[in-house]
C-alpha cells in the first residue's frame, strides 16, 4: 500500500531517467492487472444465455404415505389408558371432522359470486318496491278510476310496515266513496 | 383415467391420462411415481391408487423403510453422541436426533433418554443424499405425543403395508379393539407397533390381532376382534 502510494507520487521526469525503469514497468504492470480485474469483476459470474422458461409444474411430488392416503396419527390409547393421548386424538378427530364438513359444505354452499349476483338483483327489487310505494302513493293521490283503489287495497298491507297502514287505506277509502256514489 | 386404477404396474411403466383437480389444474404424485420430463413412469411394482380429487400413488408391498419427511416413526436409541442420539429407524441408514428437539428440552436441561430407549419421532430431515434427522416437537414446540415411549408395553414388527392398513381411517381394527380393551399404542411408518395393554395377556393379544390382521378385510377383521374378546373375558 505504502509502495504504491510512493510510486504514484513519482514525478514523469524522475520515472525518465534510466536507474527508474525498472519501477515503471512494475507501474504498468500493475494498472493491466488492475484493469483486468475490473473486468472479472462485472461479467466473469454471469453467463451470457438466454433466460431459461420457467415452465409452471403441473405435478407434485409428495412421496409420503401419511398425506396420499390421509393416514391417522399413530399415537393412539383408549378407554383412558393415557388420557394426554387421548386428548391429542379427540383434538385430530375434530380436526377431521371439521375439514370433511367443510369438504361436504364446499359442494352444497352458494359461491360468493352467486350470493353477490342475487343481492344485487334483490337490491334492485326492493329498491323498486319502494319507490313503487311512493309513487303508488302520489299516484293514489291523483288517480281517480276503479282499478287504482283496488290494486292499492291489495298492495298495500304487504308492502306497508304496521303503522303508516291504516292512515293510507283510509285515505284510499275517502277518495274511493265520493267517487262510487 | 379410471381404467389404470387399480390395475399392475411394474417399474417403467408408463402412465397416461392422469386426472387433474378441477380448481388448481394440479396432479399430486405419491410413492412410487416418478416425472420424467412431461412423462409419469412408476418405480416400483404395485398397484396404482387414486383418491379424490387429484392424488395417485402405488401401492406397493415394502418392508424396507424409506424415511420421508413428516413421517412418523418409532426408533431404537441406539447411541450418544454429543449433543445427538443415533436412532436405529430401521432404514438403511440410523437417523439422528438432537438432544434439543424434546419438549421443554434446553441446553441445560437434556432429557432423559437412555440407549435403548424407544422414541417415537417425526422426520425433520430426510433427503436420499443426507442422514435422516429426527425431531420429538411438532411445528408448536408441543410433544403431541412424541418422545421417549416408556413403562414396558411391547414392540412389534411388521411389514409397512400393515401400518398403513391400520392407519386408514376406514380400518376398524384399532377401534374395535379399543372398544373392548384398555391399552395404548404407538404405530410408526416405519413397519414398527408399540401397543400397551392393561396387562401381558392383553397386550399379547392386541400383538397377536395386529399380525394376523394383514390381509384381513373389515368384516373379517370385526369378526376376529369379537372372537378375541370373548376368549380374554373367559367364554
Amino acid at each position: 500500500m505504502s509502495e504504491k502510494r510512493q510510486t504514484a507520487n513519482l514525478s514523469k521526469n524522475l520515472l525518465q531517467m534510466k536507474f527508474m525503469q525498472r519501477s515503471v514497468l512494475r507501474i504498468e504492470e500493475e494498472k493491466n492487472a488492475e484493469e483486468r480485474q475490473r473486468d472479472i469483476d462485472d461479467e466473469h459470474w454471469v453467463l451470457d444465455v438466454p433466460d431459461l422458461q420457467q415452465k409452471e409444474q403441473k405435478y407434485r411430488i409428495e412421496p409420503s404415505f401419511v398425506i396420499c392416503e390421509n393416514l391417522n396419527y399413530g399415537r393412539m390409547s383408549f378407554k383412558g389408558c393415557n388420557l394426554e393421548i387421548e386428548k391429542i386424538m379427540a383434538a385430530n378427530n375434530a380436526e377431521k371432522e371439521y375439514e370433511a364438513a367443510r369438504e361436504s359444505e364446499r359442494e352444497t354452499e352458494v359461491n360468493d359470486q352467486e350470493m353477490a349476483k342475487r343481492y344485487s338483483t334483490l337490491i334492485g327489487i326492493i329498491a323498486k318496491k319502494f319507490t313503487n310505494k311512493r309513487g303508488r302513493n302520489s299516484q293514489a293521490g291523483k288517480e281517480e278510476n276503479g282499478d287504482g283503489p283496488q290494486e292499492a287495497k291489495r298492495k298495500v298491507p304487504k308492502v306497508f310496515p304496521d303503522p303508516p297502514k291504516p292512515s293510507t287505506l283510509q285515505k284510499v277509502k275517502k277518495f274511493l266513496k265520493p267517487e262510487d256514489s | 383415467m379410471a381404467d389404470h386404477v387399480g390395475s399392475l404396474f411394474l417399474p417403467g411403466d408408463l402412465i397416461q391420462n392422469l386426472k387433474e383437480s378441477e380448481a388448481t389444474k394440479k396432479i399430486l404424485l405419491g410413492p412410487g411415481l416418478r416425472q420424467e420430463n412431461d412423462l409419469i413412469l412408476t418405480s416400483k411394482p404395485g398397484i396404482l391408487r387414486f383418491r379424490e380429487p387429484n392424488v395417485y400413488w402405488i401401492d406397493s408391498p415394502q418392508k424396507r423403510y424409506v424415511p420421508v419427511k413428516g413421517d412418523a416413526v418409532l426408533g431404537i436409541v441406539t447411541q450418544k453422541m454429543g449433543d445427538v442420539f443415533r436412532v436405529d429407524v430401521g432404514a438403511s441408514e440410523s437417523a439422528t436426533l438432537p438432544y434439543i428437539a424434546f419438549e421443554g428440552a434446553t441446553k441445560r436441561n437434556r432429557p432423559d433418554v437412555k440407549v435403548g430407549d424407544i422414541v417415537f419421532a417425526r422426520f425433520s430431515v430426510a433427503n436420499k443424499d443426507m442422514e435422516a434427522e429426527l425431531v420429538c416437537i411438532d411445528k408448536h414446540g408441543r410433544s403431541n405425543g412424541m418422545g421417549v415411549i416408556r413403562d414396558g408395553g411391547f414392540l412389534h414388527h411388521c411389514s409397512i403395508n400393515q401400518v398403513r392398513k391400520i392407519l386408514n381411517p376406514e380400518n376398524v381394527l384399532l377401534k374395535t379393539l379399543g372398544k373392548n380393551m384398555k391399552f395404548e399404542t404407538a404405530v410408526g411408518m416405519n413397519g414398527r407397533v408399540w401397543v400397551k395393554g392393561r396387562n401381558i395377556n392383553e397386550t399379547i393379544a392386541i400383538i397377536n390381532a395386529l399380525a394376523v390382521s394383514e390381509f384381513m378385510t373389515n368384516e373379517q377383521t370385526l369378526s376376529m376382534c369379537k372372537k378375541l374378546a370373548d376368549s380374554l373375558a373367559g367364554f
